[in-house]
This record gives structure tokens, sequence and C-alpha cells, in this order.
């Protein structure tokens, strides 16, 4: 496996424990189709929380939550649609939250939730 | 705290209009977001602002931030924002207490570094602020110079955005402006220097004791030009006010010297012939920006060589001629800017312009289009006509040496003092500024005395205008001689200066 695949799957378990950490019951993770993947699908109980994780050695090429452009965000929605259909869930609430973390080699993993994001 | 406000001043030509910047860090991804028709220089400022406070050293708030510039509907350009912008930001994140920007209005461009940039126009924003009711203005020090020409407001300049910081938090002082250093008029090309031309000298003198629109014409090196220099020596100095309006005008258009911006000669520009429209009465891109017609604002605008300027160049100057400022509408919105100045034309009298006339080898209709180029309109508005004959010689016993300037100067500054002072309680300064109606109700001359002008008019060799105007330079006539109002001779004489006939 690739570093940068190592270090997204690393953050991916570090956003777990934390999203698990604030109550939030985790549904699926990396949830595929042909439309892209899903990082996290997680549960308020009240509503769908739908999770990207970002993760990144260091800032020297800007934040981790920066690199969710608004294309990006169009394609969570899209897939999170798809979701709901393959999952058979008709309505509900959804959020949207970013995770970003920034893990330098050797140093202090620093991590930050933005909910509601987008 | 999440919401934080700062001020400063946006610019619409010489008008300044204070502008409040909140900033809010709420919800959402990192981003910024700035509303209030910002243009494409001001959208800019949110990447400058980030880098300049990460370089100063300051943590930029990582969070969804949007800036909104109040009142939203005036667009909004340039980059004399960005240091209000990043007070703001850092206000919003608690780096600076919201109480230290209240009162205060913040103006300068923000280099990635985190120095302070000068822009242009601080003079009429500073005048602006305190117009709006600021306490205290920071702008780049570079800048100061020009806030030494406003008082009653705390004006500091400072070099970097970390200098700002610690001024508004207290910790550091930050130099004021130098004193007001007033320019010394420079020595005016003396009058003395120029050969012979009476004619020349006399239409000099009244044009300049009536502030009247000059034209010389004259066969080529004979100082048709030497002559309009000479006007400005001849003129009185400004009052406070017309000095500071000029500055205000060159500090827009960023030509505001840096030692001694206050200067008390009127100003003389002289356009190149091949100036654009834009140049001569203002524009450019985005807001205009002040033109030639501006610059010489309580000055003189000498445009030799006048037949060369294309048609729509001199049609451009009628309405300016007329109400003393032009009024410029672009998509990004309308801008006014005074120009009240005195033209000068100087034209050869045909394309070929031997030394003497009789050599002249123009056919008579090139000739004869050769002046044609000078629009009727544009003529209309001009009172004084002078012909510039051949000098025959330039030493020997037929030639008296020409009165140099400071004794004309006096005798032009006796006759705009005896006009003020009939004028004064009608608000107008000198004779070329007393509306046509006035002169022919309120200040009417006898019958008699206006003949001449009644034949004119009937005979058909006068406009109504050009009567008004004949009048105007009969009372400066009037004024030069020393009597209290004109009589016969001098409406004879004025008529004659006005339809001098040319070529």
């Amino acid at each position: 496996m690739a570093t940068k695949d190592e270090l997204g799957r690393r953050g991916e378990d570090l956003a777990v424990d934390y999203l698990r950490g604030t109550g939030l019951v985790v549904l699926s993770r990396n949830w595929r189709c042909r439309d892209g993947e899903l990082d996290v699908v997680a549960t308020d109980s009240t509503r769908l929380v739908v999770c990207e994780v970002k993760t990144r050695s260091g800032t020297a090429f800007g934040e981790p939550a920066e690199a969710v452009s608004r294309q990006k965000a169009a394609r969570i929605r899209r897939v999170t649609q798809a979701w709901l259909a393959a999952h058979q869930v008709r309505w509900c609430e959804i959020r949207f939250d970013v995770v970003a973390i920034v893990a330098p080699p050797g140093g202090e993993v620093t991590l930050q939730h933005y909910e509601s994001a987008f | 705290m999440p919401l934080a406000r700062a001020w400063s001043v946006a610019l619409y030509g010489v008008d300044g209009r204070l502008v409040e910047i909140e900033a809010d860090i709420g919800l959402g991804l990192p981003g910024v977001h700035l509303v209030g028709l910002p243009d494409a220089s001001l959208h800019e400022s949110k990447d400058r602002v980030r880098a300049a406070v990460v370089n100063s050293g300051r943590t930029w708030p990582n969070r969804r931030i949007t800036l909104a510039l109040s009142p939203a509907t005036l667009p909004k350009a340039g980059s004399g924002f960005d240091a209000a912008l990043a007070c703001a930001v850092l206000a919003a994140c608690g780096e600076v207490a919201q109480g230290e920007l209240d009162g205060t209005v913040l103006i300068g461009e923000l280099a990635l570094d985190g120095r302070l940039r000068s822009v242009r126009g601080i003079l009429p924003s500073l005048l602006a602020a305190r117009r709006s009711g600021a306490r205290r203005v920071v702008i780049p020090a570079e800048t100061l110079h020009e806030a030494s020409l406003v008082d009653g407001l705390e004006v500091v300049g400072a070099a970097r955005l970390n200098d700002v910081l610690g001024w508004l938090r207290g910790d550091q002082k930050l130099p004021g402006p130098p004193p007001l250093t007033v320019v010394p008029p420079d020595e005016p090309p003396d009058l003395a220097d120029v050969v012979g031309q009476k004619s020349g000298r006399l239409a000099l003198e009244i044009a300049a004791a009536g502030g009247h629109h000059l034209m010389l014409v004259g066969p080529p090196g004979t100082g048709k030009t030497m002559l309009a220099q000479r006007l400005v020596g001849l003129l009185p100095e400004l009052a406070a006010d017309e000095a500071l309006q000029i500055a205000a005008i060159r500090s827009v258009a960023g030509r505001l010297p840096v030692t001694g911006p206050l200067s008390l000669t009127p100003p003389f520009v002289a356009p190149h012939h091949s100036s654009s429209v834009a140049a001569l009465v203002g524009g450019g891109s985005g807001l205009p920006r002040p033109g030639a017609v501006s610059m010489a604002h309580r000055g003189v605008l000498f445009m030799d060589e006048a037949p060369e300027f294309g048609p729509h160049l001199l049609e451009s100057l009628r309405t300016p001629l007329e109400e003393g400022e032009v009024r410029l509408a672009r998509a990004a919105g309308s801008v006014r800017y005074p120009a009240h100045f005195q033209l000068v034309l100087a034209a050869n009298p045909c394309p070929c312009a031997p030394a003497h006339n009789r050599d002249c080898t123009c056919p008579p209709t090139v000739r004869r289009r050769y002046l044609g180029r000078l629009s009727g309109p544009l003529l209309d508005r001009v009172d004084l006509r002078a012909e510039l004959l051949p000098v025959t010689a330039l030493s020997g016993l037929d030639l008296e040496p020409g009165e140099s300037t400071s004794a004309v100067r006096a005798r032009v500054l006796a006759a705009r003092a005896a006009a003020q002072d009939r004028w004064a309680e009608h608000g107008w300064r000198t004779n070329s500024e007393v509306p046509g109606p006035a002169l022919r109700t309120r200040f009417r001359l006898s019958t008699s005395v206006v003949a001449p002008l009644e034949q004119g008019l009937r005979e058909g060799r006068l406009t109504a205008r050009g009567s008004d105007r004949a009048l105007r330079l009969a009372w400066t006539l009037s004024d030069l001689a020393g009597r209290d109002r004109p009589d016969e001779a001098m409406v004879a004489a004025a008529m004659r200066f006005k339809e001098q006939q040319v070529a």
C-alpha cells in the first residue's frame, strides 16, 4: 500500500474513534459505489451524519479541510443519495461533516471537526 | 468574539465614504467570503490579507470567515481596505480588542510579508474620515506627508501590519504627520524675457486680470508658448481651500509630491496634442481618474498647437469649460471632478506657417480649414483672441524692453481685487464667472455705452453669448484702468478683442 493510502487509512481510524467518542454510531466505512466513496456514514440517532475524512502529513500544501472543494462536496452529496437508496432509507435529516487531520511524521496529530461543513 | 468591525474609506473621485467592515467567523468549511460589491482587486485582497497576517506571525483563523463591506450597495474598488480587513478578522478571533478599533479608520494595502503599502487618494480619504466623525486614522507611513494637510484628526503612519496591531493595543507609538511645509512658489519665468509682442502681453494681462480664456495666434517662434507659460506668474496665489482641492485631485491621481504637498502656485498643465480623451478629461478602467482638465483646476490649461488636437478632444472640453467640473459615468459608478480652469489655446495661422504671413504657400482652402478645426462653439467660449506679429528685431532702439512679471502682476492683482470687491456679495471671484443675465440686469450699463454691442448683434457679427463675453471683458478692462464701470471705448475694445479676425 502506498504511504498516502496508509496515512489516509490511519486518519480514518482516528476519525472513527473520535466520532464514536462524541456519541455517534458508525453505520458504514469506506462505502463505495460507481460515483465514489463515503469515508464514514454514522448517525446520532436523529439524523444521518456523512463524514469526509481528510488527512495530511503537513500543511505545506494547505490545510486539509481546504481540499474539500465544491466539486468534492457535490460528489459526496450524490454518493449519499446512492447510499440512501442502497440501504432503503427514505426521508431523514442529513448532516455533512468534515474531519481534518494533520499527522506530521513523528509529530503530534491534530484533529479538527467541522460540523455541518456544507 | 466571532464578530468584529473595522472602518475604512472608499473613494469616488475626490469624494470619500466611510465603509464599515464586518468580519464574522461561523460554521462551515474554512474559507473567506467577501461580500458588498467588491471589484477584482478587492477580491484578491482575501489572499493578500491572509498571507500578510500569517507572515506577520499571527494565526489566521482556520474557519469560515464572512467579510461584509457596508454600505453594501456601493461598488468598492481597490486595495486600500486590506489593513481594515486584516484587523477585522484578527478582532473577530480575539487577537485585537473591538474597543480599540472603534472610531479608528484603517487605510492601506498589505504586502504579502505584512508591510503596509501606500494607496492613492489618502488626502481625500482623510477628509472623508474627518467628515464622518472618525477619531483617529492609520495610513501607510509612506503617505504621511499627505496627512499634514488635515487637522482635527489623529493620524499616524504605520510601516507594517504588526506596527498597527501594536499601536492598537497601546504597546507601541507610531509617528504622526510631519509639520506642514508649503512649497515656496518656484520663480516663474519672467515676462520680460518675451521680446516685443505688445498686443500679446496686453491680452495676457487682461486674461490674467479677469480669468478669461485666451487664444494666441501667430507664426512659429513669436512667443506664443513663452507668453502662455508666463500666465501662471501673473495669477494670484491660491486660497487655502483651492490649494487643498488641488492637492486632493493630485492625491487621487497619485501625483502629490512627497516634499511639500501643498502648493500655492496655480497649476499649469500642457497636454500634448496626441493625448487621449481619457487623459484630457479623466477616465480609465474601473472608477475614472482625473484628467488634465482637473489637474489644471484653478490654474491654466494650455493647449499648444490647438488645431492639431483631434476634434473629439476639443469638443470634450466644452462641458467642463461651461460647468467648471466633469462628471464621468462608467459601469462601476460615476464620479465628479472639479475642473475650473483657464484655457489658453495657441495656434499657427496655417499649416506651412512662415515667419511672415505674406510668404504663406498654403492654398486658401487649406488655410481656412486649418483654424476651422477649432469649432465655432469652442471659439465662442474664448473671450480673448490675440494675434502675434512676427518679431522683426531682437535688439535695437525701436525695441523697448518689456515689462517684468512683477510690474504686470501688481496691476493684475489690483484689478482682481476691484472685481472681487464688486462681486463678493454674489459669490463670484472673477469677471469671467459672472453670469450673463446679471451683467444685463443688475449691473446693466447705459444704452450709449453698450451701443457698439447692439450694433454688432444687429449686424450679426456677434452672438448673444459673445456679447455677454464682451461685456465681461469690458468690466475687466475698466478694472485694469481703475474705473468703477466700463465706458463706450472699453466696450468697443472688448468687442475687438472678442472678434479679432484670426488668420
